[in-house]
């Protein structure tokens, strides 16, 4: 850690010196996460969804290790499999609640994650390995999530699975031969559930240990803050325990409360009713929908109506993945040293541009593809790709930035409403005492 | 450089959106699409209201067992209850000598084997059985039903949007399609003549495409007897009670569901609480530190903008 | 600056009982939530206990009717084997000449039947010893030095009221709850 104040672990009892020597885990839990990791002083509650995002992922961990205990993967057996879960195993579906409601949780929490570092520029230097990172862990999530849809064999997931699997195929020459080679077969059946289980229990874990990746990348700068100002000296930081193991408990409590609501409550709120039907390759349901965690870059995909050079297919799925892709090149597309959105005035607006975009996106992949919503989306997805290719760099090299305060903890001083000057009032030309 | 490849992909992929923008403008304006049937007749459920509703829902248990003897009597000559245990009934009520009867007398057997010459047989069911399907598989199925599947109901209220109300408004929405008008007054048969029920068919505007294979199951009052001390049997009570029947065959852990849930929300709202002021408790000396004194406390620039106006002092 | 020590003042004065109540609230805090760990972790464990459908599988009705003097039946219940053996008086003789208090697991033929059916044996086929099928229900099986069953994976010899008397098992083979529902049908479980 680089903090020359950090406290050095020192063990508490004689067990703990034993261990300490031998095995120095915990020094490593202390420099990372007790005591002896210091971190700025003036993080807001945007900072808690990090360690909620960890949370999430140990739930879904736990409650699908206990499901792969009575899932059945079969394609005549694994949707009555699910049932018999939820019907005669103890708890059974309190469990199974929980992993679906999880998966929705567990990405409503990243996205508030990921629009944070959108915001306060924590994918800028020396974070940028952080930020692709937990790209990476993003990608395994989404993985993770398709596949472990398809697993009850509903009428969504088999479908789901079909059109998923179907955009390799927009790729010419080895498009097909890949689609086959995914599904070991010609459409999604036995030897595609199988496959899926199998990398469904294994990507969790790989998104853990990139997840540690992720974290040691973070402390070797330490974690940023709503200024962006760095961390200058001891006044600027407290030690994360007890500090902020304080503040994420009691505000995870919280959130856990409200995802108990809906597992208690409202477990299918966010599902799709088609899911409770068994897997019909025969019969395609009205409309094909994913999951909502899908839906804007779902809208990006179907955007794509005209063909112009290469079919509309391959510009939708290009376009999809493409949409992605571009958020590793961010470090270098917007390169300003101003980190925060508090200080960028004009990168705040499109910012929330950008957030309207992102909800309109979503609204349309949700809804079916009639022309109005295609329209939109169209709008939309223009608006998305020019956002971040073309904006953010014009923005980055025009834009006047409010002045940063010296240190944390003068901006602390003087509060950082003070600081951060609403949109379109002029910067003051003189920081107060 | 990177930028700029960067840039050029983004006005492409914003370009080629574009295009498929305006030429998706012109061709509606050109030549807009039709309205459907089904967009403009369609009829969403009517509310149902049922015991189980609500985030305190419980079972009417009096109700469902009523929707049983419905199912029982109706229902499942044609749609089977694959996920549901005999042995499931005894939790609506029915004694262990009622469910054995039940099942010991349920009119379709169980597909079993000839314990001496190995052939396909058939045999009672025990509690321990599910449902037996009225069909043997799905091609007998179809063949008895002019190639329509009678599907399993035991999920049919979580695998249709809101669904115990769809099957009520379902099973009392059947209606003459001669002069059949929407509430905007349009004529079904004179805006969409296509739309005229086939031979075998019946018009029914909740369904998702308004003719339904399945004839109306419901159609005279008493149709099913009720015992003692329940209402009427009419075709709306009956609908209704095997709609709440079938809200129990999709979630029969519903009423532990609740109960759990309660408990587990005021747990996480103590929790929550308790973590606060303990948050707020450790933070106390540091948000003391870091209060401004002096000059720049908000409270002492109160006092000098207020002393600076009574003096007239500018600025 | 004067506003600086009165706070200073006040933090200190406050300062012990403030302590006491800290650690109190942060205490309670911590131990509520670990009254919810726990809490979480009780259907995750109890989750592996067997499901609704099994546990109503327990009870199986099963045929008697064919089975002769000197015959045995191997059929299943709750998943495993069970030996039903209609005994011949011979073999009721020889149970009941073996003078119990010998018994490796002392049990009489008497105890081991229902009361006015000794000649029907009813009981797992799963030796006691580490859990093998024994010999002996078919035709020609070895049904080792006793007479009654035999086990070939450690040499558990049964006698004919099935009750251990040479070799590695510890008890008789288990008799499980049954009940004669009529003369030809019996209900295990």
């Amino acid at each position: 850690m680089s903090f020359a104040w950090a406290k050095p672990y020192e063990p508490k009892s004689g067990f703990m010196r034993w261990l300490d020597d031998r095995l120095p885990l915990p020094r490593l839990a202390y420099g990372a996460i007790g005591g002896g990791y210091p971190v700025p002083r003036n993080l807001n509650y945007f900072w808690n969804f990090g360690v909620l995002a960890g949370i999430f992922l140990m739930i879904q961990i736990v409650t699908g290790i206990v499901l792969a205990m009575w899932f059945y993967a079969s394609a005549d057996g694994a949707f009555n499999s699910v049932e018999h879960i939820m019907r005669d195993v103890n708890a059974g579906w309190a469990i199974r609640y929980a992993h679906m409601n999880g998966a929705s949780f567990f990405f409503i929490v990243t996205y508030i994650h990921i629009f944070r570092g959108l915001y306060y520029g924590s994918y800028k230097a020396p974070r940028e390995l952080v930020w692709m990172l937990g790209l990476v862990i993003y990608l395994l999530m989404m993985a993770t999530a398709f596949m472990g849809y398809v697993l009850p064999w509903g009428q969504m997931s088999y479908w789901g699975a079909q059109v998923i699997t179907g955009f390799f195929s927009a790729f010419p020459l080895v498009g097909e031969p890949i689609r086959v080679w995914l599904l070991g077969g010609y459409a999604p059946d036995q030897a595609a559930l199988t496959r899926f289980f199998s990398l469904h229990y294994l990507l969790p874990f790989v998104i853990a240990a990139v997840v540690i990746l992720h974290i040691w990348a973070l402390h070797i700068p330490g974690s940023g803050n709503p200024t962006g100002v760095d961390v200058k000296t001891e006044k600027d930081t407290l030690p994360f325990h007890p500090f902020y193991t304080a503040k994420d408990g009691w505000f995870a409590a919280g959130f856990l409360l409200l995802y108990a609501i809906f597992v208690y409550f409202a477990p299918n709120y966010m599902g799709h009713p088609d899911n409770y039907i068994p897997a019909n390759p025969l019969a395609t349901p009205a409309h094909i929908v994913p999951e909502w965690y899908f839906w804007p870059f779902y809208a990006i995909l179907r955007a794509f109506t005209v063909d112009f050079i290469l079919p509309a297919k391959l510009w939708g799925v290009l376009a999809m993945f493409g949409s992605i892709l571009l958020l590793f090149f961010l470090p270098w597309l917007d390169n300003s040293p101003v980190r925060s959105g508090s200080y960028r005035p004009l990168f705040k607006r499109f910012f929330w541009i950008l957030v309207v975009d992102v909800l309109i996106l979503g609204w349309c992949g949700g809804a079916a593809a009639t022309p109005f919503y295609v329209a939109l989306s169209q709008l939309a997805a223009a608006y998305y790709f020019a956002h971040f290719l073309i904006i953010l760099p014009l923005i980055s090299k025009f834009e006047r930035p409010l002045p940063l305060p010296d240190t944390i903890s003068s901006s602390r001083a003087h509060g950082e409403k003070a600081e951060s000057a609403p949109v379109g009032v002029q910067p003051r030309t003189t920081t107060a005492g | 450089m990177l930028r700029f490849i960067l840039g050029l992909i983004g006005l492409g992929f914003a370009g080629v959106l574009l295009i498929s923008f305006f030429v998706g403008v012109s061709s509606y304006v050109s030549s807009p699409p039709e309205r459907s049937a089904e967009e403009e007749f369609h009829l969403h459920p009517r509310h149902l209201e049922l015991a189980s509703n609500g985030a305190f829902g419980k079972f009417d248990r009096k109700q469902v067992q009523r929707g049983f003897q419905v199912y029982k009597e109706v229902c499942s000559a044609c749609h089977s209850l694959s996920h549901v245990a005999f042995h499931d009934l005894a939790q609506l009520g029915y004694s262990d000598a009622e469910v054995k009867a039940i099942a010991n007398q349920w009119q379709i057997e169980v597909p079993s084997t000839n314990p001496e010459t190995g052939e396909p047989a058939t045999r009672k069911a025990l509690t321990s059985d599910r449902f037996p399907s009225p069909y043997a598989n799905e091609i007998a199925a179809r063949a008895a039903n002019n190639n329509a599947l009678p599907p399993d109901l035991s999920l049919m209220t979580k695998a249709r949007h809101d669904g115990a109300a769809y099957v009520y408004s379902l099973l009392t929405g059947y209606r003459n399609q001669q002069g059949y008008k929407n509430s905007k007054g349009e004529e079904l048969l004179r805006e969409f003549p296509a739309t005229k029920t086939p031979n075998g068919l019946h018009f029914n505007p909740y369904f998702a495409n308004l003719n339904i294979a399945m004839p109306p199951p419901l159609t005279t009052n008493g149709q099913v007897t009720y015992a003692a001390g329940n209402p009427a049997p009419t075709v709306d009570q009956m609908a209704k009670d095997v709609a709440a029947f079938l809200v129990w065959t999709a979630e029969p852990k519903l009423e532990a569901r609740h109960a759990t849930g309660l408990a587990v929300t005021i747990f996480l709202a103590l929790a929550t609480l308790l973590g606060f002021f303990a948050y707020r408790n450790i933070w106390a000396t540091e948000k003391r530190k870091v209060r401004v004194t002096g000059a720049l406390d908000p409270a002492n620039q109160a006092k000098s903008a207020r002393a600076k106006g009574q003096e007239g002092v500018a600025g | 600056m004067a506003t600086k020590a009165s706070a200073e003042d006040t933090d200190h004065s406050a300062g012990v009982d403030d302590v006491r109540r800290r650690d109190f609230l942060n205490v309670a805090a911590v131990s509520f939530a670990g009254v919810g760990v726990v809490a979480v972790a009780l259907p995750l464990i109890s989750q592996m206990n067997p499901p609704a459908d099994v546990l109503a599988l327990a009870s199986t009705e099963v045929d008697i009717s064919k089975i002769a003097a000197g015959q045995a039946i191997k059929t299943v219940w709750r998943k495993q084997p069970v030996f039903i053996r209609n005994l011949t008086p011979q073999e009721i003789q020889a149970a009941n000449a073996v003078p119990v208090s010998s018994l490796r697991d002392p049990q009489s033929l008497a105890e081991r039947t229902k009361p006015g059916k000794a000649n029907w044996l009813i009981t797992l086929g799963v030796c006691t010893h580490l859990g093998c099928v024994p010999l002996g229900t078919g035709e020609g099986e070895n049904r080792g030095p006793f007479g009654g069953y035999f086990c070939p994976c450690h040499g558990s010899a049964y006698d004919t009221a099935a009750r251990i008397r040479s070799g590695p098992a510890p008890k008789n083979l288990v008799v499980p709850d049954y009940e004669f529902i009529s003369d030809t049908t019996v209900r295990i479980g």
